[in-house]
């Protein structure tokens, strides 16, 4: 009797570690998840539109349907993006994801103050090769660092009443994510 | 003999409680951090790259992109305030403030974040589409038949629930629930 008891107990001592594997392993092994479903829709490096939800038809569970919405589906491996989103009339979001959907960064039109979204995005490594001089000239620019080479952008933008979203779909379908040709300058 | 019934016996358990749990807890989108407000929930730690591995588990099987903390948060509500499940052939009715935005969107999805198709097309409400009374105070009614004033149409559903989406807030992680966040009370009216 003791001895069914201790082994279940170590069965289940050992079923809390296959739950936290199995936890921890699942996200590397989904495909299913929000980048898979943009993959074979968005090519790298571009930016997409993606349609408005339906109930027959959505990229993603869970979009809201009040949103333009766009991604730029990146790969840094060649370089730093620049990304430029204009601005929508009610409210535009940019936000960034790692290659697992996690959000590490976002900004909005407001925090951005201007017309225009104006971002370049690169790796760690590739921000400490920017000249140090450049970047204090080019202070408007702002730079955000990706923690992997591969990504998501998602660009949103409201639509606070169905007859504004064509205004919305046209701010996102506007937005470029372009790879740098040439190194950043610094602009007078 | 003993030793191999044991052991196969052990690892019986091991596997049925261990693929258990993570089937219950990614079902039931189980995430540490949850910030409670009446029977509203929001994660806002799941749009930030602290998202535990719970949280990244339910990202990747559900397959949504979480909304970034500095985009805003979203609040979920799967049953009222009495605790009865949210019932698509029930009038349902959300009434009061939201906290401070600059804009909002209240969405109405099926168990599996689908839009809810409807002879309207209409899927959910924005900040600014809401007829508000003179205090400012609103009431939006989630039933199966057309109704005066904010209808949400659920298509007579029997799960629903409702995403309510704060787009530039202050509320996030650092937030408790007390007075500056106000959610909408939600009650079941009538059930045929």
């Amino acid at each position: 009797m003791i001895r069914w008891v201790l082994l279940l107990l170590g069965g289940a001592l050992l079923g809390g570690i296959v739950h936290l594997a199995t936890v921890i392993i699942l996200p590397r092994t989904a495909t299913q998840d929000a980048y898979a479903r943009l993959t074979p829709i968005a090519p790298v490096n571009t930016v997409v539109a993606l349609p408005i939800p339906s109930p027959e038809k959505a990229v993603m569970p869970f979009m809201d349907p009040a949103f333009a919405s766009a991604v730029c589906r990146y790969d840094l491996s060649e370089g730093p993006l620049k990304l430029t989103v204009p601005v929508s009339p009610a409210y535009t979001s940019v936000s960034f994801y790692t290659r697992h959907d996690i959000a590490y960064y976002a900004i909005n039109d407001r925090a951005a103050g201007r017309r225009v979204i104006e971002l370049d995005l690169m790796t760690a490594a590739q921000h400490e090769q920017v000249p140090e001089d450049e970047e204090i000239t080019a202070a408007d620019r702002l730079i955000v660092e990706s923690p992997t080479l591969m990504g998501l952008i998602a660009i949103r933008a409201m639509a606070p009443e169905p007859g504004l979203m064509p205004a919305a779909q046209n701010a996102v379908a506007a937005s470029r994510c372009l790879r740098q040709t040439e190194p950043p300058r610094s602009r007078k | 003999m003993r030793l191999l019934t044991g052991t196969l016996f052990a690892l019986a358990v091991a596997t049925f409680v261990g693929l258990g749990m993570t089937y219950f807890a990614l079902t039931r989108g189980a995430a540490f951090g949850a910030l409670p407000i009446d029977s509203w929930t929001a994660w806002p730690k799941t749009g930030t790259v602290e998202a535990d591995p719970y949280a990244r588990a339910s990202i990747a099987r559900t397959g949504r992109l979480p909304v970034a903390l500095g985009d805003g948060v979203s609040f979920t509500v799967q049953a009222d305030d009495n605790g009865k499940p949210l019932d698509g052939r029930c009038e349902v009715v959300l009434a009061g403030i939201t906290p401070a935005a600059r804009y909002w969107t209240l969405t109405l999805y099926n168990p599996n974040g689908d839009l809810i198709a409807n002879s309207i097309n209409r899927y959910g409400f924005t900040s600014e589409e809401i007829v508000r009374r003179a205090d400012g105070n609103f009431e939006i009614v989630a039933a199966p038949r057309a109704n005066p004033g904010n209808w949400l149409p659920t298509g007579g559903i029997e799960r629903y629930q409702l995403v309510l989406r704060l787009y530039d807030t202050a509320v996030g992680v650092s937030t408790k629930a007390g007075r500056e966040v106000p959610m909408p009370a939600v009650s079941t009216r009538s059930c045929p």
